[in-house]
């Protein structure tokens, strides 16, 4: 087997932010006239709505402070921040440099926002471990944060949520969860896009299943698994991106997986699908209850299209480190249900004139 | 520009972002935002402290009659917050006002304060919402 640089990069810390309002599926369906079927084929339960005055940049900053309370790191340490989303405040003025000042990680740190749908963050993860790997920087902030946007009434509306997950990347020494390997597979696949000032997404309905989401998936998880020699039944817990509830089970099953390992990391039935958030905030909450020595498969995935698939060993530090900040658990049980109108006026779905 | 110019948000962006009080040298008190001089006993010998970011609610209003920007989040709470070694008034978020009791425990959270139009600057800043978690 061949050396893995990622071996020497870890994740010291890790941390989530859920926004407190939840819409079920059943107001979405009634509001646009859909069957339930539509939405239980999703596997979808409700899903997390941001307030008024939350936006990625909100809620990546949230999910920061608690990877950096989960890692005990001095901000000052941070070399760089990676902030991934595909819903920006600004389409111009970085997200990053917010949250480093806020954080207390400038001005001597590297920020940048990523974009590549949902997988940006995952590609902040990777350049992290080359930068931790390489000794240029000590801890690298990786963030996935979104606010994900639906046209109202397009089926994408059941499942387009709000939340974040960031984690605190450094050297193997001291960390959680080791990385063991890493394969990353794209093509340019048009499944999803949205263009310059249009203010929702377009997708290929049925095509962003076969050719884009499973074929890069599975490209990037039987890359990793041949450049380990591993094969499915090593990992005690497997976790992919969640554009529903349906789509990581399927992906797992064609992959050879069993559901028991998919369970843990599966999140979107109970908050949607939130983008760089997804399988991130799957990877975060298995850290919540895997015990050391456990090895985790994570495989984010973007349209446009791309994977990446890492594979983490878990270590004893992860369970002095658990308690120091609120469990993805916490967060997914504190809720507050709002009806479609209240999610129309947070989500400024109603056309207000401004002055 | 509006009431937030580039340089009115760009000066007060450390405090709007990190709960850092100012802390007199002479009384020992400590105040947030930070002035020039300890609105307790006018010393200027001060340094600055980082706040804790939990505490809990000593008083609040509910204001109905807010601006019009500030519609879409009305009726609005405000706060005032005892953080131990200051108090502080503060917006109260992510609860109905008739779930808000004197006593709870509240949390900082970093959210959008001022948004200047469909064009100008987002502002972000502390608020606090009931601690529910954890």
């Amino acid at each position: 087997m061949a050396l893995m640089p990622e071996r020497g990069a870890g994740i010291h810390g890790w941390g989530v932010y859920i926004p407190r309002f939840r819409i079920p599926m059943q107001e979405i369906a009634r509001e646009w006239g859909w069957p339930d079927h539509q939405w239980r084929a999703l596997g979808m339960m409700e899903k997390a709505v941001a307030g008024p005055d939350e936006d990625s940049t909100t809620m990546g900053l949230e999910a920061s402070l608690n990877a950096i309370r989960r890692a005990g790191v001095n901000p000052k340490d941070i070399g760089a921040v990676f902030f991934g989303t595909e819903s920006k405040p600004y389409a111009v003025k970085p997200s990053a440099t917010i949250i480093a000042e806020a954080i207390g990680a400038t001005p001597l740190t590297m920020a940048s926002d990523l974009e590549f749908a949902c997988r940006a963050a995952s590609e902040g993860i990777k350049a992290s471990i080359g930068l931790v790997t390489s000794g240029m920087v000590k801890y690298a902030l990786v963030i996935g944060s979104d606010t994900a946007q639906a046209n109202p009434g397009d089926v994408l509306e059941f499942t387009a949520s709000s939340g974040a997950a960031a984690f605190i990347i450094g050297s193997s020494k001291g960390s959680a969860a080791v990385f063991e390997g890493s394969s990353t597979y794209v093509t340019d696949t048009p499944d999803f896009w949205r263009r310059e000032g249009s203010p929702y997404p377009r997708h290929g309905e049925g095509f962003t299943g076969e050719p884009a989401y499973f074929a890069h998936i599975i490209g990037a998880v039987r890359g990793l698994m041949d450049k380990l020699g591993l094969k499915p039944s090593d990992f005690n817990y497997a976790v992919f991106h969640q554009p529903n509830g349906r789509f990581p089970l399927k992906v797992g099953e064609m992959l050879g997986f069993k559901p028991e390992q998919l369970k843990l990391g599966l999140v979107t039935p109970m908050i949607g699908n939130t983008y760089n958030g997804s399988a991130l905030i799957g990877l975060a909450r298995i850290l919540d209850y895997a015990k050391p020595g456990e090895r985790i498969l994570v495989a984010p995935f973007g349209s446009g299209a791309g994977s990446d698939a890492y594979s983490l060993i878990v270590t004893d530090v992860v369970e002095e480190k658990r308690g120091r900040a609120p469990l993805v658990d916490d967060y997914i049980n504190d809720k507050i249900s709002i009806p479609y109108s209240v999610y129309a006026k947070f989500r400024e779905l109603i056309r207000v004139v401004r002055e | 520009m509006g009431e937030w110019s580039s340089a009115r948000v760009w000066r007060s962006r450390v405090y709007r972002y990190r709960l850092i009080a100012g802390r007199c040298r002479s009384c020992g008190r400590a105040h947030y935002p930070p002035a020039n001089a300890c609105p307790y006993c006018g010393s200027r010998d001060l340094d600055e402290v980082e706040l804790p970011r939990v505490g809990r609610l000593i008083s609040y209003s509910v204001v109905y009659a807010t601006p019009f920007e500030d519609r879409d989040r009305s009726p609005v709470v405000i706060g005032l917050i005892d953080l131990g070694i200051a108090r502080l008034v503060a917006e109260v978020v992510d609860v109905k006002p008739g779930d808000l009791r004197v006593g709870d425990r509240v949390e900082a959270v970093f959210r959008r304060i001022a948004v200047d139009g469909n064009t100008g600057l987002i502002v972000y800043g502390i608020k606090f919402r009931p601690v529910r978690v954890g």
